[in-house]
């Protein structure tokens, strides 16, 4: 191995800037949502949602079954298509878009229910997050050949040194629909940073994990959030989880916004706690 | 013993992207390539080089191009002999109407129509998949069938499209007068090409996108694949090589056909090899040609060969249950083909003769 491959890609400026908890303060706006309202025929699933993101956080949404919180991810991404209310990303009010249109402008994700490609290795279902930046066309990939055959170099170069931060060299040809779950959703991870994406969703990347797995999945995101500057949505049941690491949290409750803020202000507000512990009507 | 892959360090990418990274597999498949250029033409009888090889060989290329789009894409079509038709029209039509053009030239023209056509009936594949989409093309395969069969400007008002005869380097290559060995030459030097480009095809980007839509299309969307042109290039590429294998069918193998013999049994024929062979595997394509092929042709001189005193009806009738119940037998001992127990051959074979 070269020791090009080891070379992780250049975080961006803020990483070598100010120590750790400077580094905290957020500003810039990455995305922001104002009333959002999705319904599918008579089922409202979200109503009058406004929230943002801000660069390099780690924004948790949060909140019980079924309060929409897969539906607000479907919607940042492209999935679902609101019928009332605007997006702002990066400054600019977005229009109705594709999924690959969201793709495109930086935004990647990962699923509840893995959605890996089945009868690919783990290499190639990470070379798959490489797609939109891959110019050769295709009669060029048809000699593998020359300018093509550098491209497909230069990109496994990348996608290795994804492979060595996950830690998943060993399974790099396997199939990934032998692996068991953990590595799954580590290999879905994986696709979806080689992306390079700047907003990374991720729709319970936790679910169904060890304390181990879990540890391990934490430490992943946190360092991608530190050393390559990502801003990071994710929902997560697991409240130790969100608590530690996670800088603002949103909740979310029967397709309301019931609270937004720090995670200890979210944690006293009493509207969440009834939420999440029932209400006693005495 | 043989098949291990022990000591064999790659230390670049280079080494490990190759196309055949394993050293058997390239000796391997450098004693095929002997095989099929050297010892097969000079020892094969004029019977085999024709009956057997060049029929296994445009079938193999119909194979590869109906792999692309249902193995590797997902995409189930049953318009394969239709775009064979294309093909094949295209190709007598060009070599009627540009006396001079070079044979390979026409061929390869003929692909393209083939592929523009493949790109239309690909239309509804964004919308439509698995079974419906397999009704959809069906609409292709009968539409193009009629459209040769009743418009007479195709088959210039005569009742068959003919091989014209063809020279390459002053070789004729083509028409009822070539040398068996010649037409052999040209059907396999296509067939070495495209099988190569194909291979490449389906290991870079291309081919991982189309196995993206194939395994999850919802995936394969939000890391930034646009559906509708993926689907139309495989179809394109599909109809490309279901072109040239057309055009070579006529060309090389029949030198006058009728339209209707491109029509739904064709198809499926096509289809079967692909299934047996294993969706998703160039080598499977191969396989299961050859299958389809030639287990009807050993089949149909066993018993001269072995001395039964069986009338040809008995015979023939015979034929078709033994080879039902082959493609029966190996869909149960593996559902995903010959391809996939060539692979699980190797797997054995790299432990053997130890247990684990």
């Amino acid at each position: 191995m070269t020791a090009a491959t080891l070379e992780r890609p250049v975080p961006p400026v803020q990483s070598e800037g100010p120590a750790p908890a400077a580094r905290r303060n957020f500003s810039e706006e990455l995305l922001k949502v104002e009333d959002i309202s999705l319904s599918f025929g008579g089922v409202k699933a979200l109503s009058n949602i406004s929230f943002d993101i801000r660069k390099h956080e780690i924004r948790a949404i949060i909140g019980p079954n079924g309060a929409g919180k897969s539906s607000m991810l479907n919607v940042i991404n492209g999935f679902y298509h609101p019928q009332e209310g605007t997006i702002t990303y990066k400054g600019n009010a977005r229009h109705q878009m594709r999924p690959h249109e969201a793709a495109k402008t930086g935004i990647a994700r990962t699923f509840q229910n893995i959605a890996l490609f089945k009868g690919m290795s783990t290499l190639d279902n990470i070379m798959t997050g490489r797609l939109l930046r891959m110019r050769r066309n295709f009669l060029w990939q048809a000699l593998y050949w020359g300018p093509a055959l550098k491209e497909e170099l230069e990109h496994r170069e990348k996608v290795e040194a994804i492979i060595d931060f996950l830690e998943i060299q060993a399974i790099r040809k396997t199939p990934v629909g032998r692996l068991p779950y953990g590595l799954q959703k580590r290999v879905e991870l994986g696709r979806a940073l080689a992306m390079e994406p700047e907003l990374l969703l991720l729709d319970e990347p936790m679910a169904g994990m060890n304390v181990e797995e879990k540890e391990d999945m934490c430490r992943f995101i946190l360092d991608v959030n530190d050393e390559f500057g990502t801003t990071i949505a994710l929902i997560e049941h697991d409240m130790g989880v969100v608590m530690d690491i996670s800088d603002r949290v949103v909740v979310l409750d029967y397709g309301r916004l019931l609270a937004d803020g720090t995670p200890s202000e979210v944690r006293a507000n009493k509207q969440v706690i009834d939420a999440y512990l029932g209400v006693s009507h005495d | 013993m043989l098949y291990r892959e022990a000591g064999q360090f790659k230390t670049n990418y280079v080494a490990d992207q190759a196309i055949f990274p394993i050293r058997q597999d390239r000796i391997g498949m450098a004693i095929v390539l002997l095989f099929a250029w050297v010892i097969i033409p000079a020892f094969g009888s004029d019977y085999f080089l024709e009956i057997i090889m060049i029929n296994f060989l445009f079938f193999s290329l119909a194979a590869i191009g109906l792999n692309i789009l249902t193995g590797y894409t997902g995409l189930i079509s049953l318009g394969t002999g239709g775009f064979m038709a294309v093909g094949a029209v295209a190709s007598y039509k060009l070599a009627v109407i540009f006396p001079d053009l070079s044979i390979i030239l026409v061929f390869l023209i003929s692909g393209l129509i083939a592929a523009a056509v493949g790109i239309v009936f690909g239309l509804p594949s964004l919308r439509i998949k698995g079974f419906y989409l397999a009704v959809a093309t069906l609409a292709a395969q009968f539409f193009l069938d009629w459209l040769f069969l009743r418009v007479d400007w195709f088959t210039n008002s005569s009742t068959a499209i003919e091989g014209v005869p063809k020279t390459v380097f002053g070789y004729l290559v083509t028409g009822p007068n070539a040398e068996p060995f010649a037409k052999y030459y040209v059907a396999l030097a296509f067939v070495s090409v495209f099988a190569l480009l194909a291979k490449n095809l389906v290991r870079s980007a291309i081919g991982r996108a189309w196995m993206a839509i194939r395994d999850m299309d919802i995936a394969a969307e939000i890391i930034g694949i646009r559906p509708l042109p993926t689907k139309l290039l495989a179809f394109a590429i599909s109809a490309f090589y279901s072109g040239v294998a057309g055009s070579l069918m006529l060309f090389l193998f029949y030198d006058s056909a009728e339209p209707d013999l491109f029509d739904i049994n064709l198809s499926f024929k096509v289809l079967f090899m692909v299934i047996i062979g294993g969706l998703g595997s160039i080598a499977g394509s191969f396989m299961g040609a050859a299958f389809i092929v030639m287990i009807p042709i050993i089949l149909t001189n066993a018993p001269d060969l072995l001395g039964l005193p069986i009338s040809s009806d008995l015979a023939k009738h015979l034929e078709f249950m033994i080879f039902g119940a082959l493609i029966v037998f190996f869909l149960i001992v593996e559902p995903n083909g010959l391809a996939r127990l060539w692979q699980i051959a190797k797997e054995k074979l790299r432990l053997w003769p130890f247990p684990y």
